[in-house]
């Protein structure tokens, strides 16, 4: 079922489509046209040379440009299954950061505890129940692969953690909150290869649970976890496919190119 | 030997320039040292001469009277020398001063550092530090003159020398330096903390007392202990509008002296040198660094315990 028909039975596949997806810092045009789709439970990576708008394109899917001043979507962006266009003006951007989480290129723990690190999400929907809290944090530690690690010093400050424990509470930050789409921004690239192995594991086990969208710039990281591969270059998506079609026989020649390292 | 010294001399060409750079950078960090040294001195020689002013005073009264008499009447026939009433006026008009900068400043440091539109933040910052540029015995008479009357319509009782004025006005004083101390430690929190917030599905206002505030404890604590340290030092403000009677009272509502209010009245007064009215400025003056020290010693340990790394 890996195929990217667009009929109508499949639509169910995908857990977000985006169309004709453009974006403008001021006036600088970062992403041109873009029609890709997410598809459900799977992970998909994007990858290109430094500067292609890769990172732009993830952060459009929770508004993160709408932080700062002249940032300008055009297209859609569909979240399935309510079939919203999450960059609608209509949508509030916290409305969407609360379905779909991410994690960032360096680890960031807040100025707190590993427990409060992990419920702060919760906290900010609100929720107090000490029993609540204590099972969502216990459940997404478990789930980041770092509940073992910590669960005899989980109220001491999260900056004590190595910085791949402290990536690995990101994450399970990110899922305490029962994201649908979970976003990664180079979660690796100021990690070293054991910590980066120990991240890329966790990210394939977290298949399955949720839908996830990695940017790097390592390829062999993105032939190794995703399912599903976009090569962009300067803001332009010019190929997208299954993994294994896209590093074995691309069909641009600009992908095949960078692929093999012949460019970028 | 011989090749050695001969290979010596030949890098001794080479190393010439290199001994020039090295002495000139000898000389910088000298005049450096020096510059840093000076500001050492200055402040050894102050508590230096305030412990040896203080200790002929001491000589005559009792540290127990000093500290537990209830009347400073130094200038008196019968002379009390307690310092309570001048403390008690001290950090009275310091507590009013500091209810109002501590909670204003650090408001408007949150607005600028995290909601202000980057237009909105570059007129206001320089208004509230011109707020911080007035001199200080315009807010005594704008106290005394403008407040004063204000107040009382409200409290027709209120005396026209009362630290409640005061404590207002200087705190209006004091707010640009929290906010504008506040707002720099905030605005020090890397990007990436605040986005990790907001990626989570937070308000900038979640985002702002939860993580960016806890972020910069360090920061705003130093500017809190600035703002109690301005408060309990300063002296114009309370010297106009406060009243010079020494009054052992927490009312603010009632006229009293603070210490800097009473070194100032004996400062410009026709004391003889050495007299022991002359040498009570100098054990209030050691009170008053000592309070000082006291909160900065607080503030040191609080941010020793609270530091946050990021």
């Amino acid at each position: 079922m890996k195929n990217k028909s667009m009929s109508n039975s499949e639509l169910i596949q995908y857990k977000s489509e985006v169309k004709d997806l453009s974006f403008y810092y001021g006036e600088f045009n970062a992403l041109r046209n873009i029609d890709m789709v997410l598809h459900d439970k799977q992970i998909t990576a994007l990858i290109g040379p430094s500067g292609c708008g890769k990172s732009t394109f993830l952060r459009c899917f929770n508004r993160m440009h709408d932080l700062y001043p002249g940032n300008r979507y055009q297209g859609e962006i569909i979240l399935h299954p309510d079939d919203v266009n999450i960059l609608s003006e209509n949508v509030d951007p916290i409305e969407v950061r609360m379905r779909i989480s991410m994690v960032f290129q360096k680890p960031n723990p807040f100025p707190k505890s590993i427990y409060e690190n992990v419920a702060y999400g919760l906290r900010v929907r609100g929720i107090k129940q000490r029993a609540i809290l204590d099972e969502k944090v216990e459940a997404a530690l478990r789930n980041a692969a770092l509940w073992d690690e910590v669960k005899d010093r989980i109220h001491e400050l999260a900056f004590n953690l190595s910085g791949g424990q402290q990536q690995r509470m990101c994450i399970a930050r990110a899922l305490a909150t029962d994201p649908e789409i979970l976003l990664f921004d180079e979660p690796t690239s100021a990690l070293d290869p054991i910590a980066t192995a120990s991240i890329e594991e966790l990210i394939t086990d977290l298949k399955n649970k949720v839908t996830i969208l990695i940017v790097t710039h390592n390829m062999q990281q993105a032939a190794r976890v995703s399912d599903y591969t976009a090569y962009m270059y300067l803001g332009e998506l010019i190929e997208f496919d299954v993994t294994d079609t896209i590093f074995i026989k691309p069909k641009n020649k600009q992908t095949e190119d960078y692929i093999t390292g012949r460019f970028g | 030997m011989a090749v050695r010294s001969h290979s010596n001399s030949k890098k001794a060409g080479k190393l010439g320039y290199s001994f020039r750079r090295h002495l000139h950078e000898r000389f910088i960090e000298m005049l450096l040292f020096v510059s840093a040294l000076v500001s050492v001195v200055i402040m050894i020689a102050i508590v230096a001469m305030l412990v040896k002013e203080s200790y002929v005073f001491f000589q005559h009264v009792s540290i127990l009277d000093f500290l537990t008499d209830k009347q400073w009447t130094p200038l008196f026939d019968d002379a009390h020398y307690g310092i309570l009433p001048l403390v008690s006026g001290t950090l009275v008009s310091s507590l009013i001063a500091l209810v109002v900068a501590l909670p204003l400043g650090t408001i408007i440091a949150i607005y600028l550092s995290e909601f202000a539109p980057f237009t909105v933040r570059e007129i206001a910052k320089p208004f509230l530090e011109l707020l911080g540029g007035i001199p200080t015995i315009v807010y005594g008479y704008f106290a005394l003159l403008f407040v004063t009357p204000l107040l009382q319509i409200i409290f027709p009782e209120l005396p026209g020398f009362n630290l409640l004025s005061a404590g207002l006005v200087m705190g209006i004083m004091i707010i640009p330096y929290v906010s504008s101390m506040t707002e720099d430690a905030m605005r020090a929190v890397p990007m990436n903390i605040r986005e990790g917030s907001y990626a989570m599905g937070a308000t900038r206002f979640q985002t702002a007392i939860r993580v960016v505030m806890p972020a910069a404890f360090s920061g705003i604590a130093a500017a809190y202990i600035l703002g109690i340290s301005r408060a309990v030092g300063e002296t114009m403000v309370v010297a106009i509008a406060a009243g010079m009677q020494p009054n052992l009272t927490w009312n603010p509502m009632e006229p009293a002296a603070t210490i800097t209010a009473y070194i100032v009245q004996v400062s410009l007064g026709d004391l003889p040198h050495g007299s022991i009215g002359y040498q009570t400025i100098f054990a209030a003056g050691l009170t008053l660094l000592l309070i000082t020290l006291a909160f900065n010693i607080i503030g040191h340990i609080l941010r020793k315990r609270y530091r946050e790394i990021y």
